[in-house]
């Protein structure tokens, strides 16, 4: 028994090595941005460590640049980071029974887009030191590449930090682009919420409306209505 | 206008983004059954990305065509499923050799 787990941590690191390469080119471009909402590398490093969510951090960011109210924050949090609930509740079936509560909640902790994918993977039960091995290694570039791209960011010339930015939207796409491929339903969510996003910048009104707002107007009511117009079918279904 | 502070901003995002992910470990037993729910939830994480995409991203550069051609540029790569980094590195090379 004491073999697997060591194994199982071994695997866990191995698989959250390359996860964590790509989190640090990624988060880097994320600490210019809060770099310029004045956090600085150890708020960074805080923050991404025990956050772990593109979109959410994004989001949070933005509105600390603004100032906005703690309401505001809050309201964005949940729904960038509504997938998390998904892929939580998609985990909780892949944990062994008798799995002791405080373990579950240590791997529900540990969800993010990529680490929900490797342990969803693990042949059988996931074994909960896997999840964790995989979060941690990861995790640790996650929040590195943030207090390194705070720090660092503003020594770069603009022309690159603003090329470096596009990252962040490269990695939106490369989430949202597959499976709007294999499932029509989503394609038509996604052009519905570029057109709609891009009218609320140029309409009267909306458009005074911050990015936050936007965000969480635009995810709830297009959500609704496609699921409304388009439920999905399957029993079993996880966004990845 | 009120004071705000940085580390309570950071300590809410860590609260919020945390029992989002614990809340259904610890309520859920078996398959969500409502179906508008369960295609709300699915459908979510695709709007909020793709919301938060458009237009920011044609924005984020000193006039829009750099961002447009990056857009377009990653919405193919990520079409041919090329990965998240090597679509976030394409439209990091394509915006920088543009502006």
């Amino acid at each position: 028994m004491k073999q697997k787990t060591g194994d199982d941590i071994v695997q866990g690191l191995r698989v959250g090595l390359p996860i964590g390469l790509g989190y640090f080119a990624v988060a880097f471009s994320l600490g210019i941005i809060a770099a310029k909402a004045g956090l600085t590398a150890a708020e960074g490093f805080l923050c991404s460590f025990f956050v772990r969510a593109s979109a959410g951090e994004y989001g949070v960011y933005t509105l600390v640049a603004v100032h906005a109210a703690y309401a505001e924050v809050v309201a964005m949090c949940l729904v960038a980071n509504l997938r998390y609930m998904l892929m939580s509740a998609a985990l909780s079936q892949k944990i062994a029974p008798g799995t002791s509560w405080f373990k579950r909640l240590l791997m529900a902790c540990c969800v993010t887009d990529e680490v929900f994918g490797v342990s969803i993977a693990y042949p059988g039960y996931t074994p909960p030191v896997y999840t964790y091995s995989a979060a941690l290694v990861s995790t640790l570039f996650w929040a590195s590449g943030c207090a390194v791209g705070i720090t660092a960011g503003s020594l770069l010339p603009a022309n690159l930090v603003i090329a470096l930015s596009m990252s962040l939207y490269g990695m939106f796409l490369a989430i949202i682009i597959p499976p709007a491929r294999d499932d029509r339903h989503v394609l038509y969510a996604l052009v519905i919420s570029f057109l709609l996003s891009g009218l609320c910048i140029v309409a009267p009104v909306i458009g005074e409306w911050s990015s936050g707002m936007r965000t969480v107007v635009l995810t709830i009511a297009i959500s609704a209505f496609v699921a409304w117009l388009k439920p999905v079918k399957t029993e079993s279904d996880g966004t990845a | 206008m009120e004071q705000h502070s940085v580390l309570i901003y950071i300590l809410i995002a860590i609260l919020v983004t945390n029992l989002i992910r614990v809340v259904p470990m610890a309520l859920i037993n078996g398959p969500i059954r409502n179906r508008f729910l369960r295609s709300f939830l699915y459908y979510v994480p695709y709007v909020t990305l793709a919301v938060m995409t458009f237009p920011d991203m044609i924005l984020a550069t000193p006039t829009p065509l750099p961002g447009i051609i990056a857009l377009l540029a990653g919405i193919v790569a990520a079409w041919f499923r090329l990965g998240l980094f090597p679509v976030a590195v394409i439209c990091c090379a394509i915006a920088y050799l543009l502006i």
